[in-house]
């Protein structure tokens, strides 16, 4: 089976500095990845050049069978790429439901054709919102939600986009034990319906029982690749990152 | 408020013109239709500004710089063969609808900054070009004589009354434009574009397409604004097409007046437009450009949404009990 | 065919002296831009109030221009810091800063200069000084000294800015903000702090550039408009924050702008400086030595 995403040799450079040393990275339609790291070892970076936010200087980016490179960020988003930002990153002068409303409007009508009344949207940006608890939340502005309910916020919009993979960067920061919980059980909700999804997080148990596979960056370089419970153990990825 | 749909808004503001264009008419004081297509022309060159600078939220400083397209296209045209002002009108528009567009593609990629100071230098560059151009006169300016009365369907107009018609006609059709797409779905992708551009492209909303959209409207409708200024002034100076009011009013007036919607520009065009007016008849013209500049500053400052921003909040606190 | 040689050398001598006048011109940018990414296009506003300064204590005491830059100094890094106190306090806190901030700064250029029109209205001024006047000849180079002398401060001014940045505590503070704000925040320093020194700064400079322009050539308000073009070219050209960059874009710049001077007639000159900035941004933003 070929995969859906395939990130061949890509290197990043800001400056001097080495963001991306000669990333490789595939993953199955369907598959359940995780992507850990310490801070600062490129995840968020890696992100971006596979979302289109940052180019890459070298390496190639294939999603669906298809070249990335050269294309803007919104048209990989038509093609089915859809991420969170680490750092919230609402529209601020709109309420949650028009927030939900432009992915719908932007990405879900560009591929399908306005198939839907504003009646029609307005359902469905608050099944969205439901999705993630903030139903009651609708017609508040993004700067009346907690940094919680922000990062949930983010999680719907990406998830609004309707996307074949969906990068989840950090989502659930700060959360709760039950909250990280309700995050994974929409993950995995999610991935049953066969969104393929990334997860990058700090919080090992969720990463942990998320997980079908694992990746360890450090410092630019993927160091490790494979079952979680392998890589967990591999005394390069203890010593970089699990032993602090 | 909201229930009022296009048609009926654009209805309305043709009614409100034509009772403004028939006081104008039985008052017959010519210094009033000069204020008042002054006070016109500034609305569409905010309203313009707005497009791009309030719903986007890219600054362009070289307003001037589109008005004096306009004006000078209209200018060179005359030269050859004079053209009803209509046709001048849409001519300006097309010249500065792609000068904005050709600026807009190669500077929007880059930061909302850096696009602000390309405006700036659009402005120089092409007032130099002016200015070193003999054949629309140069540094010396080119004369335009406009002819007294214009015969239109066996009816006898004054130019002067023709022309306010015409800048009428074009500023109904600016604000509706604006409310237009202010209630759209493209006004939805601009408002994310002003929010934060990074995430409007992360949710599919194609920016460098809607802000070439925008540069473009945003730069036609103040060509536009300035085809008919040399019939109306009949003398065009490098320095007066491009003169620094223009570039600061475009500014001062959607700013002050509030930048989130259509009204922001009217009001303050309105309101600026007037006081500098009388300004400029009773104390100088440095005066009333300095006292423009002073409000500015102090309305960015201190009510960063406008005289609309500040009304919306008291209606907002009104509404609301404590 | 020597007559055109002598011109072409002259041209050139002409353009490097304005070129380093221009570096010290846009040192203050270099700052502000470059490394607080601050648009301050008011930028020429107070290097035309330095220059009237200037004007002013020359013309009613004869005081030496350069010198009443220097006693300046402090009123214009006073100025600077309380220009983006307000800055910080009104639109960087806020999030508010890439259209509101560009408003600001474009209301206080213009509020400048038409009060400096109100003042000393729109008549060209000029400063005397020992140096203004005389020429040195070197073969068949010919330079005014009142080109010299500027271009010589220029490059000390620059040359200074450039220790200050690389060798002091502040000076490397200074570059620490513009790459990592919150490392240095981490560090027990204040970011504001820092900008607000960095920002007086880069005004304090515009009095001295003041001083110089006024040297060079008779100044009059809308001066401040011209400039505002060649030192973004400049800072963009050079690439931000790069002060090696900066001055050999602003050599680059000045014997451009003469060059075109001589051969094309002085009226060209804005086109020069505005139509290279719009160049390198549409096609090499990250400008020459650009990463």
């Amino acid at each position: 089976m070929s995969p859906l995403l395939h990130v061949d040799n890509i290197t990043k450079r800001f400056g001097g500095f080495v963001a991306l040393d000669g990333i490789d990275l595939e993953v199955q339609p369907g598959e359940r990845l995780g992507l850990i790291g310490p801070n600062g070892s490129g995840k968020s970076t890696l992100v971006n050049c596979i979302c289109g936010t940052l180019q890459n200087e070298t390496g190639r980016v294939q999603f669906d069978g298809q070249k990335l490179d050269g294309l803007a960020a919104h048209q990989r988003t038509h093609r089915g790429v859809a991420r969170s930002f680490q750092l919230p990153r609402p529209f601020h002068s709109m309420n949650l439901v028009d927030n939900l409303r432009i992915p719908l409007l932007y990405t879900v009508h560009a591929r399908v054709g306005p198939l839907r009344s504003t009646g029609d949207l307005d359902a469905r940006c608050l099944e969205l919102l439901e999705m993630v608890g903030l139903a009651k939340k609708a017609t508040q502005m993004p700067r009346d939600l907690t940094q919680v309910e922000m990062r949930k916020l983010e999680l719907a919009r990406a998830v609004a986009a309707e996307p074949k993979l969906l990068i989840a960067d950090e989502s659930m920061a700060g959360l709760s034990h039950s909250e990280v919980n309700d995050i994974l059980a929409l993950l995995l909700r999610l991935n049953e319906r066969g969104i393929t999804i990334i997860l990058i997080e700090h919080i090992m148990s969720a990463v942990m029982s998320f997980s079908q596979r694992l990746a360890v960056l450090v410092s630019g370089k993927k160091i490790a690749d494979g079952k979680p419970e392998d890589v967990v153990r591999d005394p390069e990825v203890v010593r970089a990152y699990i032993g602090q | 408020m909201n229930r009022v749909n296009t048609a009926k808004f654009a209805l309305i503001t043709i009614a409100v013109g034509a009772l403004v264009m028939a006081f104008a008419h039985w008052m017959h004081v010519d210094y009033l239709y000069f204020a008042s297509y002054t006070i016109l022309q500034f609305i569409v060159l905010a309203t313009a500004w707005n497009i791009l600078g309030g719903y986007c939220g890219y600054v362009n400083f070289g307003s001037a710089a589109f008005f004096a397209m306009g004006a000078y296209s209209s200018v060179f045209i005359h030269k050859f063969h004079p053209l009803p002002v209509p046709v001048l009108i849409v001519i300006g528009g097309i010249v500065s609808g792609m000068v904005g567009f050709g600026m807009g593609y190669l500077t929007l990629r880059l930061r909302g900054s850096f696009f602000a100071i390309a405006t700036l230098a659009l402005a120089v560059v092409l007032q130099t070009l002016v200015v070193n151009w003999d054949f629309v006169g140069g540094s010396r300016g080119a004369y335009i004589i406009r002819p007294e009365e214009l015969e239109f369907a066996g009816i006898t107009v004054n130019y002067i009354e023709y022309l306010f018609a015409l800048m009428l006609l074009l500023t109904v059709i600016a604000l509706v434009t604006a409310r237009t797409i202010e209630r759209s779905q493209l006004g939805f992708g601009f408002a994310t574009i002003r929010d934060d551009e990074l995430a409007a492209e992360a949710s599919g909303v194609p920016t460098l397409r809607l802000k070439l959209i925008a540069t473009s409207l945003s730069g036609a409708f103040m060509g536009m604004a300035g085809a008919p200024f040399p019939y109306y002034i009949g003398y065009l100076q490098p320095s007066s097409a491009f003169g620094l009011e223009y570039a600061v009013n475009s500014i001062a007036m959607p700013m002050i007046g509030g930048t989130t919607s259509w009204v922001g520009p009217l009001v303050g065009a309105v309101l600026l437009g007037s006081a500098q007016q009388y300004a400029t008849v009773t104390i100088s013209s440095a005066v009333n450009l300095l006292i423009v500049g002073l409000m500015l500053v102090a309305f960015v400052i201190i009510a960063p949404n406008g005289l609309v921003g500040l009304v919306q909040e008291r209606l907002r606190a009104w509404r609301r009990p404590s | 065919m020597d007559i055109s040689f002598s011109l072409i050398i002259n041209a050139i001598a002409a353009g490097l002296l304005l070129g380093g006048f221009y570096a010290a011109v846009t040192a203050g940018v270099s700052i502000s831009f470059g490394m607080l990414d601050i648009v301050n296009i008011a930028h020429p506003a107070f290097i035309i109030l330095g220059s009237y300064i200037a004007y002013f204590f020359n013309a009613n005491y004869g005081v030496d221009p350069i010198l009443v830059s220097i006693i300046a100094l402090p009123a214009f890094y006073a100025l600077g810091a309380a220009v983006y106190q307000v800055y910080y306090q009104a639109f960087e806190r806020r999030g508010q800063e890439s259209l509101r901030g560009l408003a600001f700064f474009f209301g206080l250029l213009f509020v400048t200069e038409v009060s400096l029109i109100l003042v000393f209205g729109v008549d060209y001024r000029y400063v005397e000084a020992a140096y203004i006047g005389p020429s040195i000849h070197i073969g068949v180079i010919d330079v005014p000294l009142r080109m010299v002398v500027p271009c010589v401060v220029s490059l000390l001014l620059f040359g200074a800015i450039q220790l200050f940045v690389t060798r002091t505590f502040i000076g490397r503070a200074i570059m620490a903000v513009s790459q990592d704000q919150m490392a240095l925040q981490l560090m027990g320093v204040d970011p504001i702090k820092i900008k607000r020194v960095a920002f007086g700064i880069s005004i304090a400079t515009a009095a001295v550039a003041g001083a110089l322009l006024i040297i060079i050539q008779p100044v009059e308000p809308s001066v401040g408009r011209e400039y505002i073009g060649r030192v973004f070219a400049i800072c963009v050209l050079g690439g931000l924050g790069s002060m090696p960059g900066t001055l050999i874009a602003a050599m680059l710049l000045g014997v451009v702008e003469s060059l075109t001077s001589t051969f094309y007639g002085p009226s060209w000159a804005p086109a020069v400086a505005f139509g290279l900035l719009l160049l390198t941004l549409a096609f090499r933003p990250a400008g020459l030595l650009g990463r």
